[in-house]
């Protein structure tokens, strides 16, 4: 399987989260929105200045940087 | 604690709390609770907002306290500390634990930690109604079950489930019972055990073991609950552990055994502790989901999505978002201008009532200009913010704010600042005032700090017509051109103070930006008026009073002490030729009254002022009449042009386009040069707004700070109006 971050996480395409990286507050932070290992996430899209991401995760969307999203390891799933 | 045995009769007062993650409606809920009968102040220490009402119920007087919205209750930011502060030390009776239904997993995270500090708490299942239509089917009698705990569905902003939650929440304030391991020793109508979150077999071996050690030591009174202080400790909670880790023997051998736990955890789990447990938290979290959601959620963010196509396109998003900042933008300041005038005529007109009924003397004085006067410099601002957070709360409410944060993220970022740092910036070119209050929806405080700083930067309006009369006098065709760069040049100034303010004062770590972009809501009338209006009843409460002292203050600054001898007998003069009743006698009365005003003005403690900063606005070009304008500016902006027409003799009344006072400032006489009149610009645009915005980022964030933002935007100002005026000079 094709493990990238989730900032290279094409707009229409889905991953497996393998590992979420980091330290102290921002790791913590990722994780109590419920950004963690074994989550599904699908890229929704850049904003128009390619920063930050929009991301869907469970059952909401959730808008995050580009540094922070790089800290986010996915496996690729599927397109769509 | 206060015993609750009490006689049948005697009214019981309860304390209710609100928890609950951002975006889960919690506010709506606690509307519909209270009824818009609220008191907002500020938790102890913090500058975080708290809100509270309070509600007569059968035999209880029940407190309603909405905490801060938070994803979770570590001590890492301000909200989430202040949510947990208050849960620990004010111990409410009952939490209502209000829920997102649509994402149960993610606000249930925060009801594992309700559980673990083993409080009473009601889950309410708000915005029952987008379940309903997602399809999803909870089981609520499972969930109620599960968690130790009634369930209650509601749709806060319909006002649906009002009552039943309110009955469940009551149900759990009964008799008292010993339950240890509970902050509060006392029987839950039924609901006896919340079970423990379990993290899985490896950490909770750890923390039943510490626990059993944590109950040994009688240190304090966290120990009353064993498990939840030892999580706390195995995350590392420095807050907790300095509070809990008190002299004597038993805690240094806690500390060990912390210590070992935590190593053993590393080792085994590969992780950090709290890392270990915030998984632990959301594992145990997808049990309870797997046993209680029936059937999947469809997808809620459907109807969102194809909205945003249009609202986040790539070439849409901005234009949309430029018209509907301007809307705002024009709505609060342009709209907001006729209100403001029909106060300022309604001042003026009972100023002239006053002087009419009053004796001239000094109390009258004080009552005309000072008392009136003040209190038309509180109100005036009132249009503006109501208009301001009329359009904030709609902007909030629909789910708007959260996409002009993703659209503006990228460039308020390259400032240090988050995406939300864009409409109180935007606003300053308005008002600060308003724009100071908006910096509220900033969650992080240093974002809220820096953001606040900044606005002054941004040119006011009041600060407009200084420009007006300056550039129009020294630069005269080009007049424009020149106040547009005084803008220019104050935005320019704000990056460079973003930078410079993020790499000394303001640095370290800021929180990430993981923003929620919930789905888009209509807006409830209900809810966006109490909100509005609760930001009025602030102004007027807590900033209202300390303005209107201030501005008597200056006032008084500005009119005493009186002086009885002048240079001239005005007195007799103007006696002697009001008796001619000629056009030319009227000018000289005009002319004699004027340079009456003129010398009283210089004799006052201002005017005397003014001779102090002599040799501090020297450098600057600036002569004595611009010295004491900028002490009366303090007051608003507006006055700087009305001083000067007092001090040119020419009376209040010349405005910023009178052709005789732009004569006198030309005139070599008043010796300003064309960098000095551009250097004043400059100290006008970057010196403190106005008493009024002051008092504002006292509330917003404490009065430290204020002193920080007078002194920086004081040194600033005086700074780059020097360097203006010396390159000036050169040229």
């Amino acid at each position: 399987m094709n493990t990238i971050t989730l900032n290279k996480l094409k707009p229409g395409h889905s991953g497996k989260i393998t590992a979420v990286g980091g330290h102290g507050t921002t790791r913590r932070r990722l994780l109590e929105m419920g950004i963690r290992s074994g989550e599904i996430v699908k890229m929704i899209k850049a904003a128009p200045l390619m920063d930050p991401l929009e991301i869907s995760l469970g059952n909401g969307h959730i808008s995050i940087r580009r540094a922070e999203a790089a800290l986010i390891s996915v496996d690729v799933l599927s397109a769509g | 604690m206060f015993s609750r045995q009490v006689e049948v009769d005697e009214r019981h007062s309860i304390t209710i709390a609100l928890a609950g993650n951002p975006n889960s409606g919690k506010t709506s809920i606690f509307n519909a609770l209270t009824g818009a009968h609220h008191k907002v102040g500020n938790f102890p220490g913090v500058t975080v907002e708290k809100k509270i009402g309070y509600k007569k119920i059968g035999p209880y007087d029940v407190t309603f306290v909405d905490l801060p919205g938070t994803y979770s209750l570590t001590a890492y930011s301000p909200d989430e500390k202040a949510a947990r502060d208050f849960i620990i030390n004010e111990q409410p009776d009952v939490i209502i634990n209000v829920i997102d239904s649509g994402n149960l997993e993610r606000s249930l995270y925060l009801t594992m930690q309700l559980i673990e500090m083993g409080v009473d708490f009601v889950i309410d299942l708000n915005m029952w109604d987008e379940v309903l239509e997602m399809g999803i089917e909870i089981d609520t009698d499972k969930l109620s079950q599960l968690l130790g705990a009634p369930v209650v569905k509601t749709v806060g902003s319909r006002r649906q489930g009002i009552d039943p939650l309110l009955q469940a929440t009551l149900s759990l304030v009964g008799n008292e019972h010993d339950d240890p391991g509970h902050f509060r020793h006392r029987h839950r109508g039924g609901y006896h055990h919340h079970p423990p979150v379990s993290y899985g077999p490896q950490l909770d071996d750890v923390v039943t073991e510490l626990a059993e050690e944590v109950s040994k030591c009688k240190g304090c009174s966290y120990c009353s609950n064993p498990r939840w202080l030892s999580i706390k400790l195995l995350e590392g909670d420095q807050e907790i552990a300095k509070r809990c880790v008190l002299p004597g023997g038993e805690s240094a051998e806690l500390t060990d055994r912390v210590r070992a736990s935590v190593e053993h955890l590393k080792a085994t789990a590969h992780d950090d502790p709290e890392i270990v447990i915030t998984e632990g938290r959301y594992g145990y979290v997808a049990g309870i989901i797997r046993e209680v959601m029936k059937k999947p959620p469809a997808d809620r963010m459907e109807a969102s999505e194809h909205l945003d196509n249009i609202l986040t396109h790539r070439i849409l998003g901005y234009p949309i978002f430029i018209i509907l900042i301007w809307l705002i933008f024009q709505a609060t300041f342009k709209l907001g201008s006729y209100p403001m005038k029909w106060i300022d005529d309604g001042i003026a007109g009972l100023q002239i009532i006053a002087a009419s009924i009053l004796p001239t003397n000094l109390i009258s004085d004080l009552i005309i200009n000072g008392v009136i006067g003040g209190v038309g410099s509180v109100i005036i601002f009132l249009p503006n913010i109501i208009i301001l957070f009329l359009g904030i709360s709609i902007l909030e409410d629909s789910g708007y704010m959260a996409r002009a944060a993703f659209l503006m993220d990228k460039l308020m970022h390259a400032l240090g600042l988050h995406g939300k740092s864009f409409i109180p910036m935007l606003m300053g070119f308005g008002c600060s005032v308003p724009a100071i209050m908006s910096a509220r929806t900033l969650e992080s405080h240093r974002d809220r700090i820096l953001t606040i700083l900044l606005i002054p930067f941004m040119s006011c309006s009041a600060k407009l017509p200084v420009y007006v009369l300056f550039a129009g006098a020294f630069f005269g065709a080009s007049a424009g051109n020149v106040i547009l760069s005084i803008y220019l040049i104050g935005m320019a100034l704000a990056v460079i103070a973003a930078r410079f303010l993020r790499k000394t004062i303001l640095s370290g770590d800021s929180l990430p930006f993981v923003l929620e972009l919930p789905p888009y809501r209509w807006p409830t009338g209900e809810s966006v008026v109490i909100h509005m209006w609760e930001r009025t009843k602030i102004y007027l409460r807590k900033m209202g009073g300390v303005i209107l002292i201030a501005s008597i203050i200056l006032w008084a600054a500005g009119f005493f002490p009186k002086r009885t001898e002048f240079t001239q007998d005005y007195d007799s003069q103007i006696e002697s030729l009001s008796q001619e009743k000629s056009f030319q006698s009227q000018e000289q009365i005009a002319r004699l009254e004027n340079d009456r005003a003129a010398e009283q003005l210089e004799y006052t403690i201002i005017g005397r002022l003014g001779h102090v900063v002599e040799p501090l606005v020297a450098p600057l070009g600036f002569n004595w009449q611009m010295g004491v304008s900028l002490i009366t500016g303090f007051v608003a902006k507006e006055v700087i042009v009305s001083s000067m027409g007092v001090l040119y003799h020419l009376g209040g009344e010349a405005g910023e386009e009178s052709d005789t006072l732009i004569k006198k400032l030309q005139d070599p006489g008043s010796n300003i040069s064309r960098s000095a009149a551009f250097a004043y610009m400059i100290f006008v645009l970057l010196y403190t707004p106005c008493i009024a915005s002051v008092i504002a980022v006292r509330r917003e964030v404490g009065i430290k700070w204020m002193f920080f933002s007078i002194g920086f935007q004081l040194v600033i100002a005086w700074l780059m109006a020097f360097i203006f005026y010396q390159i000036g000079s050169l040229l």
